[in-house]
């Protein structure tokens, strides 16, 4: 369970996030919708801790994480994060993408993670591509790469930032499919995006945010054909 | 111009010597200032001010002075403090490290810097420690990118050596300027020096672009 408190974030005097708070729940999946620059990514990176938070509070699991004490690694571990741009990393095969973490941070056998990895890549749809580099890649089978990698740390909870918003309109569904299938299987998701579609398909709540605020939440269902705020209307009109 | 070879045969085996000396110079040189360039070059890159100062000061300091006045320093100054003498090679050595050095950490810190900073978030929000993400995705990257200015500072550091004959330090341009001394000739010692130096830059400068164009395909 991830709790939020009033959580503030500020890069020098713009106040990015003004005061954020919400619990989600294990196994829900989270989709958090709004227009650009009203801080979803920047809430999304807060809750690994890839931005320092300026006030408030996130637990994750019952461990204060943004006190000063806790190892961010420890957190790192628990939480994966899928970003818009893959990040892959490109002096490795997509295999080796996929071990170097289990390897390095968890002391996983050399064996151990390539088992893994090769069981995730036929996951993801890509056990052909263990041996090549991702340039190699179309921007859809990096994804499915990325999420691959993030998910052989064994993550509790996945962090989606923008998933599909770099893709050819083409690739973006083989992403969302894989997307889907996690959901199904019970991970705990939270999920920055603009496809309306998966929000409504496969989320448990939408949330909307705008100047760095909470708007509104509710059901896909209720928030799509009911919103209640002007904003959220105003927003939805142009979207849907 | 008569130009004379005799005199040039008969300082071979000094300028065999003298070559064996460069290249001993460089590579103390080039080993040193790499290894120290990185670690003030990561120095440099802290977030911190106050950490970062003494790496910025170090930089400063030793590319903004000339490398002439530095050897000279170093060897009649700052060895002597430590050995109760002085020592021409041990003062070239130095010289050389500690001015390649600041050069060499600008190349590691641009290097690093090159490199997309979603490559460290990615690493880090893998569990990653910073000094893991540095390790293993950051530094291999920032490396491939590393080689042309680094190559380019070793055959600086190659042609610098030859400086150190100020401190009589036996390299190469040591033994040129002996031979000047003795049959008060201008061609033939300066000339076959900078051919000989000519010669060991581009063969560098040979195995630098393998190294690069191998590192490429991989």
């Amino acid at each position: 369970m991830i709790v939020v408190d009033k959580l503030k974030k500020s890069f020098g005097n713009n106040e990015v996030l003004k005061d954020i708070s919400i619990t989600i729940n294990p196994q829900e999946v989270v989709v958090i919708i709004g227009p650009s620059g009203s801080g979803k990514s920047t809430f999304l990176r807060c809750i690994n801790l890839l931005e320092s938070i300026t006030g408030g509070t996130i637990h994750i699991k019952g461990k204060n994480i943004t006190d000063k004490t806790t190892n961010i690694n420890e957190v790192r571990k628990d939480v994966g994060m899928v970003f818009q741009q893959f990040n892959l990393f490109p002096h490795k095969t997509v295999l080796q993408n996929i071990m170097i973490s289990p390897m390095k941070v968890k002391k996983v056998s050399k064996e151990e993670a390539e088992e893994k990895a090769l069981a995730l890549l036929k996951k993801v749809g890509l056990e052909d591509k263990a041996k090549v580099y991702p340039d190699s890649l179309s921007g859809g089978q990096k994804q499915r790469v990325a999420i691959a990698r993030a998910l052989a740390m064994e993550p509790n909870i996945m962090l989606f930032d923008e998933p599909t918003s770099a893709l050819d309109p083409e690739m973006v569904g083989e992403v969302l499919e894989v997307m889907k299938d996690l959901a199904k299987e019970g991970m705990t998701m939270i999920v920055v995006t603009h496809e309306m579609g998966f929000a409504r398909e496969v989320g448990d709540r939408v949330i909307f945010m705008d100047g760095g605020y909470i708007v509104e939440e509710d059901t896909p269902v209720k928030l799509f054909s009911n919103p209640k705020e002007e904003r959220t209307i105003s927003f939805l009109s142009k979207v849907l | 111009m008569d130009f004379n070879f005799t005199i040039i045969w008969e300082y071979a085996d000094l300028f065999k010597k003298g070559i064996l000396v460069t290249i001993q110079l460089s590579l103390y040189a080039i080993v040193f200032g790499t290894i120290l360039g990185l670690l003030i070059g990561l120095g440099k890159i802290a977030k911190n001010q106050w950490i970062s100062l003494p790496f910025r000061c170090y930089i400063a300091v030793f590319r903004g002075t000339p490398l002439f006045v530095q050897i000279l320093i170093i060897h009649f100054g700052f060895i002597p403090l430590f050995l109760n003498t002085t020592n021409a090679m041990v003062a070239a050595i130095v010289a050389l490290s500690l001015n390649a050095a600041a050069y060499i950490a600008e190349i590691f810190r641009a290097g690093i810097e090159s490199i997309d900073r979603g490559q460290m978030e990615a690493a880090r929000s893998l569990g990653m420690t910073h000094v893991q993400a540095m390790r293993y995705i950051i530094l291999p990257q920032s490396v491939k990118r590393m080689i042309p200015p680094l190559g380019n500072e070793f055959v600086v550091l190659i042609k610098d050596s030859s400086l150190a004959a100020v401190i009589a330090a036996p390299e190469l341009m040591y033994y040129a300027r002996l031979m000047m001394g003795q049959y008060n000739r201008v061609w033939e010692p300066y000339l076959t020096v900078a051919v000989i130096y000519l010669v060991l830059t581009l063969t560098l400068s040979f195995f630098l672009t393998r190294l690069e164009r191998r590192l490429k395909t991989e």
